[in-house]
């Protein structure tokens, strides 16, 4: 039980990492979005897991609620993106 | 008379949205985790208000529901998607890396929107393809897909589209939509 | 007995099916060269690593009523991933944030250029009308 904690518990982190990495390099605001989606994905998949670990269910509203809310950050940096880039399209 | 014709077009309107109130109801059951009447009231006055202030164009549905090929739709869906990623998965840690990518227009044969947007919505599930943009009069869909090495690549993207658009038709489009997409 | 033991086995398995997915998510965010390529790793193999998840919460739980209440969680993430997918897809593609030698073949930019062709002859062509008529 304790290896299952500790593999599952490094793979998660390890992935969290890469995706915090990607939001501190990303050469565009894009890439930024994309690893931040990712990181908070990854912060469902881990309440979900926990709640496998430790054998409850408590935590459901809370994978639901970032679940639906996962959506709005990432559509409202992609639709600035596209039309700053409208506005700027003749400068360059 | 134009009272009755307002009240033949209100009700078929209300027909038309009676999937989305259905759908909006059972939601509304499975957030709070329990089937009882009030939920069903609750649920159902909720969903005619949201379906109000937030109106949304009606969707014309084509009447036609083939359980098998539906069935056929989802099996394949489900395959494929555990399959492209595991595919993209193991790409992530190939040492070689991404060798080439291509943005490949895809012309469909329906003239549906709704079959075409779900078309869209099943190959941005799948990995590896990507809906980047739609034209929706001529209904072709540009689909960004991963890893294509080649033409063949490319022909193998477009005959993978066409398949998935086949099985929707067949399980939901209209007749004369799966007239057209026979080959 | 077994049937319990197995059922656990298959909690483990999906649990570290998914964990292994977001993982490979991450990979794929770093080493993917470029934006459109880096959504791809990113968004899509997460959905089914949430599957995996579920499936191991209910596994565990063992009740229907668990399964039910999850229901929601995937329902949404199924149905908002394309969105995000395609609005950032489009955004990356307008921008340009792909590389150019990577591109293989890029059939939206050929239509792109051929619809701009044809609204400048239309646009020359009503310029010219107007010359005319003034």
């Amino acid at each position: 039980m304790t290896i299952l904690f500790t593999l599952t518990g490094a793979l998660f982190t390890a992935a969290s990492l890469l995706a915090v990495y990607r939001i501190v390099r990303g050469p565009s605001i894009l890439d930024r979005m994309i690893a931040s989606d990712v990181l908070l994905t990854t912060l469902i998949l881990v309440v979900g897991a926990e709640m496998v670990l430790n054998g409850h269910t408590r935590t459901i509203p809370m994978m639901l609620v970032l679940a639906s809310t996962a959506i709005f950050a990432t559509v409202a940096v992609a639709r600035y993106v596209s039309k700053q880039d409208l506005s700027t399209k003749d400068d360059r | 008379m134009t009272e009755r014709d307002t009240f033949a077009a209100a009700r078929a309107n209300f027909v038309q949205q009676l999937p989305l109130l259905i759908a909006l109801v059972v939601l509304w059951m499975l957030l709070w985790g329990a089937v009882s009447w009030l939920n069903l009231i609750t649920g159902f006055l909720l969903a005619l208000l949201v379906t109000r202030v937030f109106y949304l164009p009606p969707v014309e549905l084509s009447g036609r529901f083939n359980p098998i090929w539906f069935a056929a739709f989802l099996v394949r869906f489900v395959g494929e998607l555990v399959f492209a990623s595991f595919q993209v998965a193991f790409q992530a840690f190939d040492p070689r890396g991404v060798r080439s990518n291509a943005v490949i227009a895809v012309q469909l044969h329906t003239r549906s929107d709704f079959i075409m947007t779900l078309t869209a919505i099943a190959l941005s599930l799948i990995p590896g393809s990507l809906v980047v943009e739609a034209d929706r009069e001529r209904s072709i869909l540009y689909l960004h897909a991963l890893n294509v090495g080649d033409s063949a690549g490319v022909d193998q993207v477009r005959s993978k589209v066409l398949a998935v658009e086949n099985r929707l038709v067949r399980a939901l489009g209209s007749s004369d939509d799966v007239r057209r997409t026979r080959p | 007995m077994t049937s319990d033991l197995l059922l656990d086995l298959a909690a483990v398995v999906s649990l570290l099916l998914g964990a292994f997915l977001s993982l490979a998510a991450g990979v794929g965010l770093v080493r993917f060269p470029d934006a459109l390529s880096r959504l791809h790793a990113a968004t899509k193999p997460q959905v089914l690593g949430l599957i995996f998840v579920v499936a191991a919460i209910a596994l565990e739980a063992r009740s229907w009523s668990t399964l039910l209440a999850l229901t929601p969680v995937l329902l949404f993430q199924v149905l908002t991933a394309p969105i995000s997918a395609h609005m950032v897809g489009r955004a990356g593609y307008r921008t340009g944030n792909f590389r150019k030698e990577l591109m293989l073949v890029d059939e939206l930019e050929d239509a792109v250029d051929r619809a701009t062709r044809e609204s400048e002859r239309t646009a020359g062509d009503a310029d010219s009308d107007s010359d005319s008529g003034r």
